[in-house]
């Protein structure tokens, strides 16, 4: 550029003047990120390690220390177990079906034809529905009364009488699962497109020429090559269902007798409803970040492991 | 749509290559038709709960406001229903709408400087920020909620904008730095010199380059607050101050026993309007925010 030159050559205590005055200016933009991160993220965070180790009532406040009091009665609340043996199960099913049927879809909907344009954007709509309207609205379409469920599944002769699929422990699991199927297939699909896109095309015609089949040159060439993003989906999917809340609390509650209690809603009842313990809640938001934390780091580790191969 | 998004993202240096077209040589009718009915089922299965939750809302149905014909009781229930369909809609406008200010204020300005400026604790505060995301929002809420008490931030529209702006913040400052970094230098440096403050070179010559990056973080964060239920169920105590999600929630659970699925159904239509509105109109912004968190992994 013409004017940058014309402005050359600057003396040294110039520089460093100029290289000053722009790092206050750096800080300036950043300050409102600085504020927010800090007030409301660093400071939270310290605040709950305090609120495990302290007497924390939800009306009265801070009762001070009573360590490790929280952390005993956390892990020896009578439904912990059962809601970390749950919320695992629960982790594992969904994790398991929404990558399956994300790459399957991925595979389907990858040509650019308009039909595939117009899958693409049917399985993607559910997407931009919020997790708590998505729950809304299958809780009536899983109605007995209202839903269209029940009646098609008696019509086809499947069921006897109404259906109540929130009713018992297992139709209720399988009923959210359904509901989250429906709600995130198509971001895991979107995800694993831009995978399969980033792979070169030239690898996989190069198989084709040495004479591997189609199935042969999915299992040799693009699995592995969509190593990757396959991670990041399972690392997404495995710390979201860790997390499930929203879902459970919409659907079921918790219930059918406590049988559907994940590890987030056991939190929060713990806090807001009954108990309302703001320190045993917070010793169970502790031990809840420690395993999402380790389990985070094992898989980013699997992954450059895998990658090394 | 994949295919349209890339050609305007600014941010993606990767690769990028266009699905070929058919493999198959023998693509004839009969070969098609297993594929047809296969996908035409698959469209049907996702959008079918959309159209039945959009039918039923003015269907008539038992124990609803609309027992019998066609219309728009269900609605008219929501909109009597305690404070009212008009004061939950204020509510959830008026926390999405701080929400996307905060935000791309925050993240605007953060990414200017993370991509152009060079300052102590720049990689600390990046760092920082991007590590909110690793942890739960249920940990962060209980502290939260008694901060924002002791603050006298509790139970109110601000506090919650703010709790949510916090949560895009990971993914708006990335995606802001990403598009600042994807802005030839030259442009900005050129203003510098020909005198124009720093702030006045961000707003005339950059921000208009990276417009895409904006809509899409302004969208992801409208999204985000439109549809959150766990912060206000966590942290708005006052029903008359309850956004949309949750007040179509607690409508739910307040007539004991018997659950008013017309005015539920007439609750998810309103909600679910905007967001479905939203995404046909910005697909590509949306597919590329997709993408730009598929890139950080």
């Amino acid at each position: 550029m013409p004017a940058k030159t014309s402005a050359r050559p600057p003396t040294r205590p110039a520089v460093v003047a100029v290289a000053r005055r722009r790092a206050l200016h750096g800080w300036g933009y950043a300050a409102p990120t600085a504020l927010l991160v800090v007030g409301l993220f660093v400071l939270p965070v310290l605040l709950v390690g305090q609120m495990s180790l302290s007497d924390w009532p939800l009306l009265s406040g801070n009762q001070g220390l009573n360590a490790p009091q929280n952390y005993v009665d956390a892990l020896t609340h009578r439904f912990f177990w059962d809601s970390v043996v749950f919320t695992l199960k629960y982790t594992v099913i969904a994790t398991v079906l929404l990558i399956g049927l994300g790459l399957g879809l991925a595979l389907l909907v990858q040509e650019s034809s308009r039909w595939s344009a117009v899958l693409r954007t049917s399985i993607l709509v559910p997407s931009a529905l919020g997790l708590a309207s998505a729950s809304l609205l299958f809780y009536a379409l899983y109605s007995p009364q209202v839903g269209p469920l029940s009646p098609l599944l008696q019509r086809l002769g499947l069921a006897d009488g109404p259906v109540s699929f929130l009713g018992s422990p297992d139709s209720a699991l399988w009923s959210t699962v359904f509901l989250v199927v429906w709600r995130f297939a198509g971001f895991y699909m979107l995800l694993l497109m831009v995978g399969l896109q980033g792979i070169p095309h030239e690898v996989i015609e190069a198989a084709r020429m040495d004479g591997a089949n189609r199935w042969q040159s999915f299992a040799h060439v693009t699995l592995p090559l969509l190593r990757p993003s396959l991670a990041l989906c399972t690392v997404l999917c495995v710390t979201g269902s860790l997390l499930a809340f929203d879902q459970f609390y919409i659907l079921t509650k918790g219930g059918p007798d406590n049988s559907t209690l994940t590890v987030v809603q056991l939190i929060y009842n713990v806090a807001f409803q009954g108990q309302n313990d703001l320190g045993i809640a917070a010793a169970l938001s502790i031990v809840v970040l420690v395993v999402l934390v380790v389990v985070n780091v094992a898989q980013m580790r699997a992954m450059r492991a895998g990658q090394e191969d | 749509m994949t295919t349209t998004a890339l050609p305007a993202a600014p941010a993606r240096p990767q690769a990028r290559r266009r699905p070929r077209a058919p493999r198959s040589r023998l693509a004839g009718v009969a070969l098609r038709t297993p594929y047809w009915v296969l996908t035409g089922g698959l469209a049907l299965v996702f959008v079918f709960p959309l159209i039945w939750a959009g039918v039923a809302s003015v269907a008539p149905q038992p124990g609803s406001s609309q027992v019998d014909g066609w219309g728009l009781g269900n609605y008219a229930t929501l909109m009597e229903y305690q404070a009212g369909l008009p004061q939950y809609l204020l509510n959830s406008t008026l926390v999405s709408g701080m929400t996307v200010l905060f935000t791309l204020v925050a993240s605007v300005l953060g990414g200017y400087a993370f991509s152009r400026f060079k300052f102590p604790g720049r990689n600390v505060l990046f760092l920082l920020t991007l590590a909110i995301l690793m942890v739960p929002y249920a940990t962060l809420l209980i502290p939260l909620y008694v901060m924002l008490n002791a603050i006298g931030l509790q139970n109110t529209l601000v506090g919650l904008a703010l709790v949510l702006t916090v949560f895009q913040l990971p993914f708006a400052t990335f995606m802001m730095r990403i598009s600042f970094d994807a802005v030839p230098r030259e442009l900005d440096e050129a203003a510098l010199v020909d005198g124009c403050s720093s702030f006045r070179a961000l707003r005339t010559v950059l921000l208009p380059a990276v417009k895409p990056g904006v809509i899409t973080v302004g969208l992801f964060a409208f999204l985000a607050a439109w549809n959150d239920f766990v912060a206000p169920l966590i942290l708005i105590s006052d029903s008359t101050k309850v956004p949309l999600p949750l007040a179509v929630a607690n409508l739910r659970a307040q007539v004991m026993g018997i659950v008013d699925y017309g005015a539920t159904e007439a609750g998810v239509v309103v909600m679910a309007l905007p967001c479905v509105v939203l995404f046909l109109l910005l697909q590509r912004h949306y597919v590329r925010g997709f993408m730009s968190g598929a890139l950080k992994g």
